[in-house]
């Protein structure tokens, strides 16, 4: 068994006290009024107060320059106003896919009778308890958005649907109340998938026949038929429909690429953690250098759908479409091409070689690069829509990710300390123990 | 590799109390007999096919592509459909021997040297549509960056048709080299078995004077696992490259970002049914049902399904974000597949795509061999008429309305097709008479870990509750 040493649990516990003062203060400081807007608008560089001098000198009169200017401050308002729920969404969407991302890779090699990961099962069952909180907290951000407390969805606005035909068309699907529904199976779904997934797994553990392996092994089929489907519309709400006006058919399953790396990037990154405090004796290098394979293989698999989607819509230059990235590269240069460093370039570099990937330290550092680029991947798909150019990797942002971190890091390794790390009624743990590559 | 120890609940995948030797006796029988009389009606009918579609290519490149069913409208037809549906089948080959290579899947080795044969022969049918389809096809050399005497007339690198030259002309390179690879072990086989001098003389040629030192094996071994590496992002990019001959026009109902990951999967599912057609057939008439057993049909079914939903998927996406996008020449495309005057061609590719796969989830069905040969078949046809669906429903009515027309194909473009088909089917029914149709050194290595005499004996001895293996 394992026992939560009181040193992870205080950092975990010092990383959510800081990260939730810091989400307060973001919250706190951002600014109430228009007319903080206007002060903020003042004191921001001249170049840009130029450029807005110029546009009003160039507008026929004064009555119309007031309206456009008076436009520009509210948008700026709304920008900042959504700055720390944005912050909050990015990282509490980010760990809660991440523990989905391990859930569906949990499925998967259930589905598939892998021989070499069911030592690891434990570890993901581990992670994925942070599933029902993480999904708890991001519900009620749905429904707060959806009872209008912020701006991240500008089409649960009423007066912008009103001005906008485009959106009106959309209503159909996207509307609040049909939105939450969706958004209340989707997660029930998954959850109740973990949690009759970790109970069979616990039941096996002292069962004479493999009747609970068996139940499992249905489950998780049937899971990820409902998860190929769930997943793209899931991507669709809750992050494609911040750019109501925004489409791509390739989303939802480039969006499934970035929290499935980021998953077993986690599994893999637990692993190497427990290994090193003496737990998981039976874990040896080949599985690390399967999980770091795994990392390798699907970062270039999230890379050939970034690029797909990109050039694809870079090539044909179709107005509509274009927009999106036209506002990526002019706001967000670095995070949008640092991305692509992070999440392709360096992990192709480090763990093509497989001496490589049987060393920790290699494997715990291409972890952290390649969960950040993808901290980074959703901040580059939340971001543009809801705060635009006003954006800043500041107090907001990393107090929320604090926040979050030190809230996975408390339930998993709590839920870790529930069941024995081996799950021993698993009638391919044997094949496991003695995996070798 | 691999671990010497492995789970009572995996299934033999050789069965009939095999020894090594009864493997190399098995797998060269087919190449050593004498071909029967089916086998000459059979080849006889196909070289037939491939002889009349042999006399439709070389009448239309002297008479001109307008013998074919285009107009002005539909510029790509039958040609590009057929293009794309030959590429996608050769997927599973490399699909086959790279991806499940990778995922260290054992049951791959029964079944990985027809589907490496499979792709370089429909690899090779899929390279003469792009020859036969253009105007002048003996400026085709043109598409080459060669230096010239134009001053130095270059190519321009922005079209998907060029790229479709780098990733047809390496696929076919890369899967040559694979294939053979694989087979230096198995000829030396051959060769050391030949009685007649002639054929001694054939696979020592072929066999580039293998002798299985453990040198040769080590590098061997690592060899095929570096190609394995680097065939399946080609595989991947291969297919993404001829879906983007579609995919990064401005046409609606083309211009879709899912094209590259769907298409990939399309060829997964279509070339895996194509394997499945041809190893049901194979493993009767050459007598390898213990090689190829009913756990790989099921396997293989398996494939089938799940590549058939991630399509199914992608199909409810298109049309999904068709609506959503707003854009009524999209949404205009979409509703024209499903109710315009080819209705009937999508109908048929959604129920033998989408519909016909889902019956794999019953056991009964995925274990009978006479079903999984039918729906095989059916996803061929399916995935045909994939092609064909997303090419000309979505040129024959586009932005323009006065430009709206239908597509009729003639003979012609029925008898090139035919003919590929017919040509397709000789190479293969070559190969299966004169190569190692299964990879017996590979099939050699899983034997006593995965042979029913090896399992059973395991099963007494009680070797699979111990510890200390």
């Amino acid at each position: 068994m394992y026992t939560f040493s009181s040193k992870l649990k205080t950092f975990s516990l010092i990383l959510m006290v800081i990260g939730a003062i810091g989400i307060g203060v973001g919250f706190w400081s951002a600014p109430k009024t228009v007319e903080e807007v206007e002060t903020i608008l003042l004191e921001e560089s001249h170049g840009h107060h130029d450029q807005v001098a110029s546009h009003d000198a160039h507008a026929a009169h004064d009555a119309h320059a007031d309206a456009a200017h008076q436009e520009h401050v509210n948008h700026v308002f709304h920008q900042l106003q959504n700055k720390p729920w944005a912050a909050f969404y990015v990282a509490c969407i980010f760990f809660m896919l991440l523990s989905v991302g391990v859930l569906a890779f949990y499925a998967i090699q259930q589905v598939a009778l892998a021989g070499w990961s069911p030592i690891l099962f434990r570890v993901m069952e581990g992670i994925t308890a942070y599933l029902l909180p993480g999904s708890v907290i991001f519900l009620l951000v749905l429904v707060l958005s959806g009872v209008h407390m912020n701006h991240l969805f500008t089409w649960m606005d009423p007066e912008v649907v009103a001005n906008d035909h485009l959106i009106q068309g959309k209503s159909g699907y996207l509307n609040v109340a049909f939105f939450l529904i969706r958004a209340v199976l989707f997660l029930g779904v998954w959850n109740l998938y973990r949690f009759f997934s970790r109970k069979n797994s616990i039941a096996q553990d002292n069962a004479d026949g493999v009747t609970f392996y068996k139940k499992n092994f249905k489950m998780a089929a049937s899971f990820l038929v409902f998860f190929i489907v769930s997943e793209s519309l899931m991507s669709w709400d809750w992050i494609m429909s911040l750019d109501p006006h925004w489409y791509s058919t390739l989303f939802a399953w480039y969006v499934f690429a970035s929290f499935f790396v980021s998953g077993i990037t986690a599994i893999a990154m637990v692993t190497i953690y427990l290994k090193s405090k003496g737990y998981l004796e039976q874990v040896n290098t080949s599985h690390i250098h399967d999980l770091a394979k795994f990392m390798f293989g699907i970062s270039i698999f999230w890379t050939y759908l970034w690029f797909s989607q990109f050039m694809l819509i870079w090539y044909s230059d179709i107005p509509e479409e274009v927009t999106y990235f036209v506002t990526r590269i002019e706001h967000y240069k670095l995070p949008f091409f640092g991305m692509l460093v992070m999440n392709f370039v360096f992990p192709l570099l480090i763990l093509v070689n497989t001496d490589f990937k049987r060393l920790s330290w290699i494997v715990v550092m291409a972890g952290i690069v390649i969960l950040a680029g993808h901290y980074v991947d959703f901040y580059n798909m939340v971001m543009p829509a809801t705060v635009g150019d006003q954006w800043f990797i500041g107090l907001p942002e990393i107090s929320a990710i604090l926040f979050f971190l030190g809230l996975f890091i408390f339930v998993v390794f709590t839920a870790l300390t529930k069941a024995p790390l081996v799950a021993k009624g698993n009638p391919l743990m044997e094949e496991s123990k003695h995996f070798h590559y | 590799m691999s671990s010497h120890y492995e789970a009572p609940i995996r299934k033999p995948l050789v069965v009939g109390n095999k020894s090594y030797h009864d493997v190399t006796v098995d797998v060269a029988k087919p190449v050593e007999g004498r071909a029967n009389k089916q086998w000459w009606i059979v080849f006889s009918i196909a070289f037939a096919a491939f002889l009349y579609g042999l006399g439709c290519m070389i009448y239309t490149v002297s008479t001109g592509i307008g013998t074919w069913g285009l107009n002005k409208t539909i510029g790509w037809a039958w040609d590009i459909t057929n293009f794309v549906w030959w590429v996608g089948i050769g997927h599973a080959g490399t699909l086959i021997s790279a991806v499940l290579l990778l995922f260290r899947q054992k049951w791959r080795m029964a079944i990985n040297r027809s589907a490496e044969a499979m792709t370089i022969f429909s690899v090779m049918q899929a390279g003469l549509f792009p020859i036969i389809h253009m105007g002048r096809p003996w400026l085709g050399y043109w598409v080459l960056p060669i230096p010239n005497q134009f001053g130095s007339l270059w190519v321009n690198f922005n079209s998907p048709l060029l790229w479709d030259v780098f990733a047809i002309s390496t696929y076919l390179s890369v899967s040559l080299v694979f294939w053979w690879t694989g087979l230096l072990p198995d000829f030396a086989m051959l060769r050391d078995r030949a009685v007649t001098p002639f054929t001694k003389r054939v696979y020592s040629t072929l066999s580039f004077g293998w002798s299985g030192r453990a040198k040769d094996w080590q590098r061997f071994e690592e060899v095929s696992l570096v190609l394995a590496g680097l065939a399946t992002p080609l595989v991947l990019s291969v297919h993404t490259i001829v879906s983007f001959d579609f995919a990064t026009s401005v046409i609606p109902g083309w211009h879709t970002t899912i094209l590259p990951p769907y298409f990939v999967a399309g060829a997964i599912f279509s070339g895996f049914a194509m394997v499945q057609t041809l190893l049901i057939i194979m493993r009767k008439v050459s007598q390898l049902e213990d090689y190829i057993t009913l756990q790989h049909i099921e396997l293989m079914n398996l494939i089938i399904m799940i590549t058939g939903s991630i399509v199914g998927t992608a199909y409810i996406t298109e049309l999904f974000i068709a609506w959503y996008s707003g854009v009524e020449y999209e949404q205009y495309a979409f509703l024209n597949r499903a109710t315009g005057p080819y209705w009937w061609a999508y109908l048929c590719m959604m129920s033998f795509n989408v519909v016909s796969p889902q019956v794999m989830w019953f056991k009964k069905i995925r274990t009978s061999i006479a079903a999984s040969f039918v729906i095989s078949i059916i996803v061929n046809i399916g995935m045909w008429f994939e092609r064909f669906v997303i090419i000309v429903s979505s040129l024959h009515r586009d932005y323009l309305p006065s430009s709206w027309t239908m597509f009729q194909p003639t003979f012609v473009d029925a008898g090139i097709y035919i003919g590929t088909i017919g040509f397709f089917f000789v190479l293969f029914l070559l190969y299966s008479r004169s190569f190692p149709v299964i990879a017996q050194a590979e099939v050699k290595t899983i034997l006593k870990s995965s042979g029913d005499n090896y399992k059973r004996e395991r099963e007494l001895n009680d070797h699979n509750h111990s510890d200390n293996h």
